[in-house]
C-alpha cells in the first residue's frame, strides 16, 4: 500500500508529514543571547536565536515577548528608538545550504516554496520581504500589506522556482530570508520576480519606511515558516522546545550563567594556565568563536594548591573545532602543573558562549 | 561588526597560531582561524583596510 494511503486522518490524505519548516526558531522560543530583555543589537549581530539584525542609520531594540497570536506563545518585538531614515534596515535568517538542498535551487528540478508568518505592527501599510542567495546577487522581493494596526495577521507568499544562479550546497548561506524594515529604494527592487542584485525587499514598501522613522513604533513577528510547495500549511508545532534548542545549538551554544556551579573541568598546564576540554551537545556549523560575559566571575579550583590568585584573567580557545576542543583559562599564579580541577562560576552569573552563526 | 583590535594567539601545545584574540563590538572574543567563521571572515576584511593589522603572537 502506498504511504500516501496510510498517512490519513478522517479519510483525508495528509501530505508532507514530518518536519516541513525550514526556518529554525520560527516561533521565537529560543533566546540564548538576550533572554527577554529589550536589547539594542549592534547592527550585523543576532538577538533571538537565528535571527540577525541588520541596520545602519536608525536604531531599534529587539525583544522576546509573550505577545503572540492564538496557537503560539512567543514573538519577536522590535521597537524603533530613533527617527533617522536608515541607510539599510532589515532582519532575517540565513539558512544553511545543507538545509535547503531538497528545494533544488538553481537546478532544473527546483520547486516553489512558500513563506508564511504572523505579524503585528503599530504602523499599517505595505511592507516586504526578500529571498536571496548567499552570494547576494539574486533576490526575489515580495510585498505584503499590514491592514490593521496592532492586530495579528497571517501573511503568506509563494516563491516560484529559480533554475539559474549560484546557490551554495554546503554549511554556508544557502538561502536568505530578509524582512525589509525600511531600507531605501537603492536596496529594493520590483516585486514578484527574481532580480539580479542584493535587495532587502520590494519597491514601494512605504509602511516599512514609515515604521523605521517613527520613534516608538513596534513590529512583532512569529510563526515563521518556509516549506516546499505552493501552500502555506498551519505553523508546524511538531518540534518540541528541546528540539528547537538543539537546532539552535548548531549555531550558538551557551554555558548559561549560573553562579555556584562548576562549568568546565581540566588540569593545570603550568602555574598560570589551566586547560579544559569541552564537547558540544552536537556538531556546530563551523568552529565557533568564544565570548565570555565577565571573566572575573570564573575561578579555577584544583587539588594541591592554595586559594589565592586563581580568578581567571583570560579565557580563550586552544585547539577548538566544530565538535569541541580546548579552552585555556589564565590565572595570575598559584596553579601546579599536572593537577586536575575545575572552573567555577563564583559570585555573579556569567556566560561562556560559542558562536558559529552564519 | 566593529573591530577594534586583533592579535594572533598560539596553541599552547603546538606553538603555532591557533586563534585571534579580538575586540569586536566592544567585546573580547577568541576567534578560530576557520574560513567558515563569520568573525574570522570579518577580521580578514578589516585587516585589508589601511592601518588595520592583525598583531603577531607573543
Amino acid at each position: 500500500m502506498p504511504l500516501s494511503k496510510i498517512q490519513t486522518t478522517n479519510n483525508q490524505v495528509i501530505p508532507n508529514l514530518g518536519r516541513r519548516n525550514i526556518i529554525i526558531n520560527g516561533a521565537m522560543q529560543i533566546s540564548q543571547r538576550i533572554g527577554t530583555t529589550a536589547t539594542a543589537i549592534t547592527g550585523g549581530n543576532y538577538g533571538i536565536d537565528r535571527w540577525g539584525m541588520y541596520y545602519d542609520g536608525n536604531s531599534y531594540t529587539t525583544q522576546q515577548v509573550t505577545d503572540a497570536p492564538a496557537g503560539l506563545y512567543n514573538s519577536m518585538k522590535l521597537t524603533v528608538t530613533g527617527t533617522t531614515t536608515p541607510n539599510y534596515s532589515f532582519f532575517g535568517q540565513r539558512i544553511e545550504g545543507l538545509n535547503v538542498n531538497h528545494i533544488g535551487l538553481g537546478t532544473a528540478n527546483c520547486q516553489s516554496f512558500t513563506v508564511s508568518f504572523y505579524v503585528k505592527s503599530s504602523v499599517a501599510g505595505v511592507y516586504s520581504i526578500s529571498m536571496t542567495n548567499g552570494a547576494g546577487d539574486l533576490a526575489y522581493p515580495v510585498q505584503y500589506t499590514i491592514n490593521s494596526v496592532n492586530t495579528w495577521e497571517r501573511k503568506s507568499m509563494t516563491i516560484p522556482p529559480i533554475t539559474s544562479g549560484t546557490w551554495v550546497k554546503d554549511s554556508t548561506n544557502g538561502l536568505y530570508l530578509r524582512f525589509n524594515m525600511g531600507s531605501p529604494s537603492s536596496r529594493t527592487a520590483d516585486a514578484d520576480g527574481w532580480r539580479s542584485g542584493n535587495f532587502d525587499g520590494a519597491n514601494g514598501s512605504t509602511g516599512g519606511v514609515s515604521w523605521a522613522t517613527t520613534s516608538g513604533a513596534t513590529f512583532y513577528m512569529t510563526g515563521c515558516q518556509i516549506e516546499v510547495g505552493s501552500v502555506a500549511t498551519p505553523f508546524e508545532h511538531e518540534s518540541s522546545f528541546g528540539e528547537q534548542l538543539a537546532l539552535c545549538q548548531r549555531y550558538l551554544y551557551t554555558i548559561p550563567p549560573t553562579s555556584g556551579q562548576y562549568v568546565l573541568n581540566g588540569w593545570s598546564h603550568s602555574g598560570t594556565v589551566f586547560i579544559t576540554i569541552i564537547e558540544f551537545p552536537l556538531t556546530m556549523r563551523a568552529t565557533p568563536s568564544l565570548a565570555v560575559g565577565d571573566i572575573s566571575q570564573f575561578d579555577v579550583y584544583t587539588s594541591g594548591a592554595g586559594t589565592a590568585n586563581r580568578t581567571a584573567t583570560g579565557i580563550g580557545l586552544n585547539g577548538m573545532g566544530p565538535v569541541g576542543g580546548g579552552i585555556n583559562v589564565s590565572c595570575p599564579s598559584n596553579l601546579t602543573a599536572g593537577f586536575s580541577g575545575g572552573v567555577y562560576n563564583s559570585n555573579s552569573p556569567s556566560y561562556i558562549r560559542f558562536d558559529a552563526e552564519l | 561588526m566593529n573591530i577594534k583590535s586583533a592579535k594572533y594567539i598560539k596553541n599552547i601545545i603546538t606553538n603555532v597560531n591557533d586563534n585571534i584574540k579580538a575586540i569586536i563590538d566592544e567585546q573580547e572574543m577568541s576567534v578560530p582561524l576557520d574560513p567558515a567563521n563569520r568573525h574570522y571572515v570579518a577580521i580578514l576584511e578589516w585587516a585589508k583596510i589601511d592601518g588595520n593589522t592583525i598583531e603577531e603572537a607573543d
